[in-house]
């Protein structure tokens, strides 16, 4: 349902000119939870990016559910990233001014208008009640990011990402901040939404043990895909 | 739920939390709320003072002032008031004639001459009332109902009556008119009495019977009263200025000054007093006393004549022009010391005719349909307005570059909001990337710092309408804290014209001055939006 199609991206530091990626070829099936792996520098993050049109290839594709969304304009795919895919970061990302609560309807804050908010903030707020009892995080609602441990903010971070329903998760090495415990809570967390609810999930990280928790693994090396784990993962020469 | 919309409550939401979480931004609100505050004192200040200046110099000019070019004057007032009514009468309520030349008024304090330039206005009293606020500037009170150009048998006001704390006192008035005249009359005799006496006593063995009869006469025979021929000093060195000579006989007879005056004249109450440290007001001469007034006649080459007059009232308008120049007298009495009277026909001469418009009525409209009716090259028609176009235009002028000084302080606080801004910007790098990476667009990034600004300058300017009605509407007890705390006068009134600091709040005015904060605020938040919309979203992200 994610795909990408010969995709390169390169960085211009002065004189200098860094490939990152050299036509990438990534399929994401339906339902689909791949690990992408690869040593650091080898455009994880920005493969990760590019698919969650945060950042424009350079040139290839990235169709979602058989429609091509690399080319859409800017308020497209800013329509795309709150409605349709959702990302979670190393570094979580939580917004320090609003509460855990807050924090997690920020996706719907941004989609409604002052009146679609007063008509839908009831239900909005039950279902991000919800979400956060999910991760055990009922009593922490109206607590502040810094009033948080790093666990809890990753998991703040994940119900952030699912309050849209989106088609796809990407997860850019949600565990890279976290104890073993805490990061291995967080896969399991992401397993059973892959399992349970169907939910697509790309996993970027560098630990082979939490890759391994995924369906596939698909292995980036100096902007190259290899195929480590068949299964969702397709190839290029 | 919709999937293609992208809504506004993020930007409220986190504007408020900016707003309630970053005060070094309350510090560019300060600014804004001091500038506002101080813009909306000062043109209510300013105002005030326009409005009392405007309302005292309409009180004592006419709206329109019919003039000739000429110090002889026109002949037949009556004559050209019917044609001026005949032209405007549909928007005049009243006129009067007056004449007014420039004269030398002197008088006699402590046997030294003072003399001092006015202006000599003649004016009917029987209907200028009808075009000027001149009643009400008397210190009589029945005066200020009716003037009358005969002395008072005293009655005359000995606190500023104008005034709603009744200071400075002035208690050289309460004997002024009649009791002061009749007091000098007597001071004057018994000084006679003691100098013939002396006189006498030392010419008692020499004089011979003729020598004595000299005596006699030279001493009851009138005396000129000239400053050049008053001086009179003893062997001792003691002046014999007599400062109470002043009566002269009329039609053939010794005038008896303590039951006679001269004619009455009214002058400023500042050609004639001056307030002392304790803020009484000293008089140099009073109600009752007389003076000399020269001035040129009427006709080609004028020539100078000097009279006397009886002070019968002083004219206290607040304005110093007024007060220190101006002296009233009746335009009969005028007219016929000038020979602007025709000895044939009777026909007398004036040189204006002050015009009072009605209510609403149109100033200028009026002029100009007089100034059609009547050549230009004989006669001056102005209003008001164009008389005092100066002092008015000044005064507008000093409002103008005060605003704009005044505007440059919101203006500085404005920077201050960009200067803060960019460097919330700056901080704030890392939460525009998760903005931009949950789907929010770079106009709607804009729209959180631009609603900050809003948001900034409405409270700023909120404040600062609070904080400036609270300042003008209690400038005085203000005013009289500062002064108490400091110990030195904050506001004096004998330089000013008034005695409490006056203030206009106008709408208009503050409704500009707080949309202009507004904007000011606003727009100096525009490049730190301008700048956080274009962050790349990753960048954003990375940024430590």
């Amino acid at each position: 349902m994610l795909e990408t199609r010969q995709v390169c991206k390169q960085y211009q530091s002065g004189t200098t000119t860094l490939e990152v990626l050299r036509g990438v070829d990534f399929t994401l099936e339906k339902e689909g939870f791949l690990a992408v792996v690869g040593q650091s520098g080898s455009g994880k993050s920005t493969l990760l990016h590019v698919m969650g049109l945060l950042d424009a290839p350079d040139s290839g594709e990235v169709w979602i559910n058989g429609r091509r969304i690399d080319n859409l304009p800017v308020r497209e795919k800013d329509r795309l990233r709150n409605s349709s895919i959702g990302m979670v970061f190393q570094a979580y990302h939580l917004l320090p001014e609003l509460t855990a609560l807050e924090n997690v309807l920020a996706p719907l804050l941004i989609r409604y208008g002052i009146f679609d908010w007063f008509t839908q903030r009831r239900a909005a707020q039950e279902k991000a009640e919800e979400l956060l009892d999910r991760f055990g995080l009922s009593d922490r609602l109206h607590h502040r990011p810094r009033q948080l441990s790093g666990g809890e903010m990753q998991r703040v971070a994940i119900a952030r990402a699912l309050i849209t329903d989106p088609q796809v998760l990407l997860a850019d090495e949600p565990t890279g901040n976290l104890d073993e415990e805490s990061g291995a809570g967080i896969i399991e967390a992401l397993a059973e939404l892959n399992q349970d609810k169907g939910l697509s999930i790309v996993l970027v990280t560098h630990d082979a043990d939490i890759a391994s928790q995924a369906r596939g693994i698909v292995r980036l090396a100096a902007g190259i895909v290899d195929i480590m784990n068949s299964g969702a993962a397709d190839s290029a020469a | 739920m919709a999937d293609n919309a992208i809504g506004d409550m993020y930007k409220l939401l986190l504007c408020w939390r900016y707003l309630r979480t970053r005060w070094i931004a309350l510090a560019s609100v300060i600014s804004v709320t001091l500038g506002v505050a101080t813009m909306i004192v000062v043109n209510s200040v300013m105002a005030g003072f326009s409005h009392e200046m405007q309302t005292r110099i309409h009180g004592i000019l006419s709206d329109i002032v019919f003039e000739s070019h000429s110090l002889s004057g026109f002949q037949d007032p009556q004559w050209h008031i019917e044609e001026i009514e005949r032209a405007a009468g549909d928007q005049i309520a009243g006129m009067t004639p007056t004449v007014a030349v420039p004269a030398m008024l002197s008088f006699q304090v402590r046997g030294q001459w003072v003399t001092r330039q006015v202006m000599f206005i003649g004016i009917d009293p029987r209907t200028h009332a009808q075009v000027s606020d001149f009643g009400q500037y008397l210190q009589h009170p029945t005066n200020r109902e009716q003037l009358s150009f005969s002395l008072r048998e005293g009655g005359y006001d000995t606190t500023d009556s104008q005034n709603p704390t009744k200071t400075p006192t002035r208690p050289a008035l309460e004997h002024a008119g009649w009791p002061h005249r009749r007091m000098r009359v007597e001071r004057e005799r018994l000084w006679k009495e003691r100098l013939e006496t002396k006189k006498s006593a030392e010419n008692k063995a020499t004089r011979s019977v003729d020598q004595q009869v000299q005596d006699v006469l030279a001493a009851t025979s009138p005396k000129d009263d000239s400053p050049e021929t008053s001086s009179d000093v003893t062997e001792d060195g003691e002046s014999r200025k007599n400062p109470f000579q002043t009566a002269r006989p009329a039609q053939g007879r010794a005038m008896d000054p303590a039951k006679e005056q001269f004619t009455g004249i009214v002058p400023g109450i500042g050609l004639a007093s001056f307030r002392n440290r304790q803020g009484v007001d000293q008089f140099l001469t009073l109600p009752g006393d007389d003076v000399k007034i020269t001035f040129p006649t009427a006709g080609t080459p004028p020539k100078a004549v000097s009279d006397n007059f009886t002070i019968v009232d002083f004219y206290e308008s607040k304005m110093s022009e007024y007060d220190s120049n101006f002296v009233f007298v009746p335009i009969d009495a005028l007219q016929r010391m000038r020979g602007m009277i025709d000895p044939q026909t009777g026909i007398p001469s004036v040189n204006s005719i002050q015009i009072r418009l009605k209510p609403d009525a149109k100033l200028n409209e009026v002029r100009d349909r007089l100034r059609e009716v009547f050549p230009s090259d004989l006669y001056a028609i102005a209003t008001w307005r164009d008389k005092q176009g100066p002092l008015l235009s000044a005064v507008d002028m000093e409002m103008a570059v005060l605003n704009i000084l005044l505007f440059l302080i919101i203006a500085v606080a404005g920077f201050g909001i960009l200067a803060i801004f960019f460097m919330i910007v700056v901080e704030k790098t890392r939460d525009i990337g998760i903005l931009k990476a949950l789907g929010a667009t770079s106009s709607g990034i804009a729209g959180i710092f631009l609603g900050y600004g809003l948001f900034l300058g409405l409270l700023g300017a909120g404040a600062g309408l609070v904080l400036g009605l609270s300042i003008t509407y209690n400038i005085n007890q203000i005013r009289l804290a500062v002064e108490w705390c400091t110990g030195s006068r904050v506001f004096d009134p004998s330089i000013y014209y008034f005695f409490q600091i006056p203030t206009i709040i106008d709408p208009v005015t503050i409704g500009w001055i707080i949309i202009g904060a507004i904007v000011i605020a606003t727009g100096s938040s525009v490049l730190p939006a301008v700048r956080a919309a274009r962050l790349h979203a990753v960048e954003a992200l990375r940024h430590e």
